[in-house]
C-alpha cells in the first residue's frame, strides 16, 4: 500500500482539486460574461474527466484491499464509484443550467462553478471516507462550498436567507455529528470505520456507544433531510437560486445518503438492530411528512423540495432492510431520483413570463399543455415517475425498494409505506392537473434554452418506459457496488 | 402458430399511433386513430381465427428477457384471448363515438390509443410484475381523459378515480412482491400452480381481493364508478365500463381463484354478501336516478355483482357465466353509454326527464335502444340471457340463497330499465327541441349495428365464446375443486325415469 497506489486511487480527487485551484487562480483575472461561461464549461469538462476515471472502478467492481488508500482512510471501491458517478452527472447537470439562470440577474461569475468542484470533491471524499474524520473533513468541505452556493445570488434577499438558514442549521447539525462521532471514539477507541465495526461485534452495544450511534445519525438525518431534522429543507430550496437548488437536491444528497450507507452498514453494520428503528421511523416519517406537507405548498420549488423529503423516506427504508438487497435498492433509487429530480428543476427553470422572469407560483402554469405542450408532457412525467405510477422508472425505483424491505420480512412496513404513497400522489396529480385541467394563465410565454431542453428530454427518456431497458445494466452495477458494504458480513 | 409476435404488433400499433397523434391536426389524428383501431381489430380477427381452440392452455406465446427482475412475457389463453377481442372491438368503436369531441382531439386519441396498448397488455401479460404495470398504467390515460374532457364535476371524479384505484392496487403490489420472493418466480402460469401455504394465501387473497374489488367494482367501495361514468365523455364510459371493469373479473379468474383456492373458498362469505347487497342496494339506487349515464353506472354495479357471484361459484356453470356477462356487459353497457352520448350529443343534456317519446322522431335509434335494454335485461336471445343464466344456475348448486337473491336483482333489472326506456322512448314529446332531434346518422349506424350484430351472436350461439375457454374455465375449476366450500344448496338429482315415461306417453298420441 505504498503512496503511488493511494493516490493512483484517489485521482480524481485530486484532478477535482487541482483544477478546482487553478480555475478558482483563472477566475480572479477573467470575471467577463464569457469568462465565466468557459469556466463553466471547464469544470464541466473536469468532471466528465473524472466520471471517465471512476467508471472503470465501477464496472471492475473494485472492492477491498485493492481499493484502500492512505492507510485505510480513504477507499476507491466500486460503492463509492457509483456516487461518485451520479454526483458528476448531478453537477454537471447543475452547472449546465446555471449560466442562463445567472446571467438574467446579471450575477454569473466563474466563482459558481469553482464552488460546485470544491462540494463534489468534498462529496467525493465523503463517499469514500473509511474514517470518521476523512468523513468530516469532506463534508465540511461540501458543506462551506454549498453555504455559499445557496447565497449566491446576492441581490437576492431569499437567496442571502437561504445562505444563512442553512450555514446555522448546517453547523448544528455538524456538531451533533461530530459529537456522535466523539462519543462513537470514546466507547470504540478508534475512528476507522473497520475499528468500529470491529468494536461493535463483540457482545451487545454499549449505551455510551449507542448514544453515539444516535447523535451520528441525527447529525446525518439532518444532512440527508429526513423527519425530524427536515425543517430547513422548504426554506433553503425555495430561497437558493434554482440551479442550486438542483445540485442540492441532487448530488449533496446522493453523498449524504451513500455516506450513512456506509457508516451503518460498515461502521455499525454488527449492531443493526440498534439503529434499525431509528432509521424505520425516519423513514416513515419523511415518507408522511414528505406527502402531507407538499399538498398545501403553492411554489413549485417548495413542492419538489418536500417531495425530495418523501423521497428520502423511500430511500431509507431500503437503509432500514439493512440487507445487501436493500442497499442495492437504494442505490437504483439514487440514480433515478436524481434523473427525476433533475428533470423536475430543470423544467421548472424553463417556467419564464414573456418577459424572461422566472415564474415559480404553481398556479402560474395552469395550463401549461396547452402553451407549451412539450414541456408541460416533460413535467408530467416527472411527476407521474415521481408518484411511482407505472410505467414511469420510479414506479420501479420503489418496487425493488419495497422488494428488498418484503425480502427482510418486514412485510407491514412495506405495507405502511406504500400506502403512504397514496397519500403523495395526491399532490403530483395537483400539479397535473393545474397543467392539463385549467385554464391557460397565460404566464409561461418565454423561451428556454437549448441546454435546458436538452437534459430534460434526456431526464424524461431516462424515466420513461424505455429506462426500463437499462434496469438490467444498472441494478447488476447497484448489485454489485453494494456488495462492497457487506465485505465483512 | 404465426410467424411473428403478433401479440406485441398488437400492444405496438395504437402506441406508434398515439405518438402520431401527438404530432399532428384534429382531422388527421382522428383519421389516424381510427385506422389503428382497425388495424387492430383485424390483427384480433387473425388472433381468433388462428388461436387453436382446445390447443395447448396458452399460445401465442414470447419472451424476452429485457428487464431486470422482470421479463417480456406474452401469451393468451381462451379467457384472455377474448377479452382483447372485446377491447378491440370497442377502441373503433370508440373513436367513432368522439366526434363531439373538440378540444385537443391529438391528445385525445392519443390517450385513448395508449389506453388500448394497456388494456391488451394487462390481458396478454404473463409476467406478475409486466402484468402490474399495464394495470396501473392506464391510471394515467384514464385520468386525463375524465380530467381534460370530461363534465363539469369532472376534476373531482379524476381524483376520485385515480386515488381510489391506486389505493387499492398498491397493497396488491407488496403481495405480488411477497409472492415472488416466496415462489421464486414471476411467470404467472407457474404461479397459478403454485400452492402457498394457507395462511399465507389468506393475506394474499385479500391483498388482491382490495385491488380487484375497486377496479370490478365491489358494493362498498364503488362510488368512483358514477362520478368518473358520469363525468367521463362517452367514448371514455363505453371503455371504463366496456373493459376497464373487465380487469377486476379478470384478475379474480386469473389470480385470486387459481392461485389463492383455499383463501376464496374460506372468503366466499365475504364475497356473497357483498354481492347481494350490491345487486339490490345498487339496483335499488339505479331505480331513482334522473341521470341516464348515473342509471346505467349502477346497472354496471349490480351487473358486476353477477360477476363475482358467477365466479365464485366454484363451478364450470358459474365461472362460464361469469365470463359471459362481462363479455355481455362490456358489449351491452358499452352501446348503452353509446345510446346516451346520441342523445346527449344532440340535447346536450343526461337529465332523463328532458327527453320522452324518441320513438316518434328517432325510431331507429329507439330499436337500437330497445335491443340494449333488453340484453341488459337478460331477454333471452340476447347475450345478456346467457351469461345471467349461467351464472345463476352455477351459483344455485352452491347456494340457493345468493341465487334467490341474486335473481332479483334481474327482476329490478328489468325494472330500472324498462323504466329508463318508457320515460326516453315512449309516451308523448315534452319537450320540443327533443322531438326535433334527427334520427341516426350513418356514423351512428356503425357504431350500433356491430355491436347489436354481436350482442344477437352471443345470445343465440353462445358456443362460439364458450369453446374457446373451456378448457381454461375447467382449469381453474381443478384448482379450486380441492378446496371447494359446503353451500347451503344441498342439490340431489332429479328422477329421470319419470320423465322418460311422461314422454313416452306423450308419443304415444
Amino acid at each position: 500500500m505504498d503512496l503511488l497506489q493511494s493516490l493512483r486511487i484517489a485521482a480524481p480527487e485530486q484532478l477535482l482539486s487541482i483544477s478546482a485551484i487553478v480555475l478558482l487562480v483563472a477566475s480572479a483575472w477573467g470575471q467577463t460574461r464569457r469568462d465565466a461561461r468557459a469556466v463553466t464549461w471547464l469544470a464541466v469538462l473536469t468532471l466528465f474527466v473524472a466520471a471517465v476515471m471512476t467508471a472503470p472502478v465501477l464496472f471492475q467492481g473494485l472492492r477491498g484491499e485493492a481499493a484502500s488508500a492512505f492507510g485505510g482512510l480513504f477507499s476507491g471501491d466500486a460503492f463509492a464509484a457509483f456516487a461518485k458517478l451520479l454526483i458528476y452527472a448531478a453537477a454537471g447537470a447543475s452547472l449546465l443550467v446555471a449560466p442562463a439562470f445567472f446571467e438574467k440577474h446579471r450575477a454569473y461569475r466563474p466563482e459558481y462553478p469553482v464552488l460546485v468542484l470544491f462540494a463534489v470533491l468534498g462529496m467525493g471524499i465523503m463517499v469514500s471516507a473509511q474514517d470518521l474524520l476523512t468523513l468530516y473533513m469532506g463534508l465540511e468541505l461540501n458543506s462551506l462550498a454549498a453555504y455559499v452556493l445557496a447565497a449566491f445570488l446576492k441581490p437576492d434577499q431569499r437567496s442571502a436567507e437561504a445562505g444563512l438558514k442553512y450555514f446555522v442549521l448546517g453547523a448544528l447539525a455538524s456538531g451533533i455529528l461530530l459529537f456522535g462521532m466523539s462519543l462513537t471514539y470514546g466507547f470504540t477507541g478508534t475512528t476507522s470505520y473497520a475499528g468500529i465495526a470491529a468494536a461493535l461485534s463483540e457482545g451487545t452495544v454499549s449505551k455510551g456507544a449507542l448514544f453515539g450511534i444516535t447523535f451520528v445519525l441525527a447529525g446525518l438525518a439532518f444532512k440527508v433531510s429526513a423527519v425530524p431534522f427536515h425543517m430547513w429543507t422548504p426554506d433553503v430550496y425555495e430561497g437558493a437560486p434554482t440551479p442550486v437548488t438542483t445540485f442540492f437536491a441532487t448530488a449533496p444528497k446522493v453523498a449524504a445518503l451513500a455516506l450513512t450507507m456506509r457508516v451503518s452498514l460498515e461502521a455499525f453494520g454488527p449492531q443493526s438492530a440498534a439503529w434499525q428503528q431509528i432509521v424505520i421511523f425516519a423513514a416513515i416519517a419523511s415518507i408522511v411528512v414528505g406527502a402531507l406537507g407538499a399538498i398545501g405548498q403553492g411554489n413549485i420549488k417548495r413542492l419538489l423540495a418536500y417531495s425530495s423529503i418523501n423521497n428520502v423516506g423511500f430511500i431509507l427504508l431500503g437503509l432500514a432492510a439493512a440487507t445487501p438487497a436493500g442497499a442495492s435498492a437504494m442505490l437504483f433509487y439514487l440514480a433515478v431520483y436524481v434523473a427525476m429530480t433533475i428533470g423536475g428543476f430543470v423544467a421548472v427553470l424553463m417556467l419564464k413570463d414573456a418577459k424572461g422572469n422566472y415564474v415559480e407560483a404553481i398556479a402560474d402554469i395552469a395550463g401549461l399543455s396547452r402553451t407549451r405542450p412539450l414541456l408541460a408532457l416533460g413535467l408530467a412525467t416527472v411527476m407521474f415517475s415521481l408518484a411511482g405510477i407505472p410505467p414511469l422508472l420510479g414506479f420501479w425505483g420503489k418496487l425493488v425498494v419495497f422488494q428488498a424491505v418484503v425480502e427482510a420480512g418486514m412485510v407491514p412496513l412495506a405495507a405502511l409505506g406504500i400506502a403512504a404513497s397514496v397519500i403523495g400522489a395526491f399532490y403530483y396529480l395537483k400539479v397535473v392537473k393545474i397543467m392539463y385541467f385549467d385554464e391557460p394563465a397565460g404566464k409561461v410565454t418565454g423561451k428556454s434554452d437549448m441546454v435546458h431542453e436538452w437534459l430534460l428530454a434526456i431526464c424524461a427518456l431516462f424515466i420513461s418506459p424505455l429506462g426500463y431497458l437499462i434496469t438490467k445494466c444498472l441494478i447488476a452495477l447497484a448489485t454489485v457496488s453494494a456488495g462492497v458494504l457487506f465485505v465483512a458480513a | 402458430m404465426l410467424g411473428f409476435p403478433i401479440l406485441s404488433l398488437m400492444l405496438a400499433v395504437p402506441l406508434v399511433a398515439a405518438f402520431i397523434c401527438l404530432f399532428v391536426n384534429a382531422p388527421m389524428a382522428r383519421t389516424v386513430a381510427l385506422a389503428a383501431t382497425l388495424a387492430n381489430l383485424a390483427l384480433g380477427v387473425v388472433l381468433w381465427c388462428q388461436f387453436d381452440v382446445g390447443g395447448a392452455q396458452w399460445q401465442f406465446q414470447e419472451s424476452k428477457e429485457l428487464f431486470s427482475g422482470f421479463a417480456w412475457k406474452l401469451g393468451i389463453d381462451g379467457i384472455a384471448l377474448l377479452l382483447i377481442m372485446l377491447s378491440v372491438f370497442l377502441m373503433p368503436i370508440c373513436v367513432l363515438a368522439s366526434q363531439s369531441i373538440e378540444k385537443r382531439v391529438g391528445e385525445y386519441m392519443a390517450a385513448f390509443l395508449v389506453m388500448e396498448t394497456l388494456m391488451i397488455g394487462v390481458f396478454a401479460a404473463q409476467d406478475l410484475f409486466l402484468f402490474y404495470i399495464f394495470f396501473e398504467a392506464g391510471l394515467i390515460p384514464m385520468y386525463l381523459i375524465i380530467g381534460v374532457w370530461g363534465g363539469a364535476e369532472r376534476i373531482y371524479a379524476s381524483y376520485k378515480f385515480f386515488l381510489y384505484t391506486l389505493l387499492g392496487s398498491v397493497l396488491m403490489l407488496i403481495a405480488m412482491i411477497w409472492m415472488v420472493q416466496e415462489a421464486g418466480t414471476t411467470y404467472v402460469p407457474t404461479l397459478m400452480a403454485y400452492d402457498f401455504a394457507v395462511d399465507a394465501q389468506k393475506w394474499l387473497w385479500l391483498a388482491f381481493f382490495a385491488s380487484f374489488a375497486v377496479k370490478m367494482p365491489m358494493w362498498p367501495v364503488h362510488t368512483w364508478l358514477p362520478d368518473a361514468h358520469v363525468q367521463a365523455p362517452t367514448a371514455g364510459s363505453v371503455i371504463l365500463a366496456g373493459v376497464l371493469l373487465k380487469m377486476g373479473g379478470y384478475g379474480f379468474i386469473r389470480f385470486s381463484l387459481p392461485m389463492f383456492p383455499q383463501a376464496s373458498a374460506d372468503f366466499v362469505w365475504l364475497v356473497y354478501w357483498l354481492s347481494m347487497i350490491a345487486v339490490v342496494v345498487t339496483s335499488l339506487i339505479a331505480l331513482v336516478q334522473h341521470d341516464m349515464k348515473k342509471l346505467i353506472a349502477y346497472s354496471s354495479v349490480a351487473h358486476m355483482a353477477i360477476v363475482t357471484v358467477g365466479l365464485f361459484s366454484f363451478n364450470t356453470q358459474g365461472l362460464e357465466g361469469a365470463m359471459v356477462v362481462m363479455l355481455s356487459h362490456g358489449l351491452v353497457s358499452g352501446a348503452l353509454f353509446l345510446c346516451v352520448g346520441v342523445i346527449y350529443d344532440r340535447l346536450h343534456t343526461r337529465e332523463i326527464d328532458r327527453y320522452g317519446g324518441l320513438s316518434i322522431n328517432m325510431p331507429k335509434y329507439a330499436l337500437f335502444f330497445m335491443l340494449f335494454t333488453m340484453a341488459s335485461i337478460g331477454l333471452p336471445a340476447t347475450s345478456g340471457f346467457v351469461g345471467e343464466f349461467l351464472a345463476l344456475a352455477g351459483i344455485y348448486q352452491q347456494s340457493s340463497l345468493v341465487a334467490f337473491v341474486a335473481a332479483t336483482g334481474i327482476i329490478l333489472g328489468a325494472g330500472y330499465m324498462l323504466y329508463l326506456y318508457r320515460r326516453i322512448c315512449f309516451g308523448d314529446h315534452k319537450n320540443a327541441d327533443a322531438a326535433a332531434m334527427p334520427d341516426l346518422n350513418l356514423r351512428e349506424w356503425a357504431m350500433l349495428a356491430p355491436i347489436a350484430a354481436a350482442v344477437l351472436w352471443m345470445g343465440v350461439y353462445p358456443e362460439s365464446f364458450l369453446a374457446p375457454m373451456r378448457n381454461d374455465i375447467r382449469y381453474v375449476e381443478t384448482r379450486l375443486a380441492a378446496g371447494k366450500p359446503v353451500g347451503d344448496a344441498q342439490l340431489t338429482a332429479g328422477k329421470p325415469a319419470a320423465h322418460a315415461d311422461h314422454v313416452e306417453h306423450g308419443g304415444a298420441h
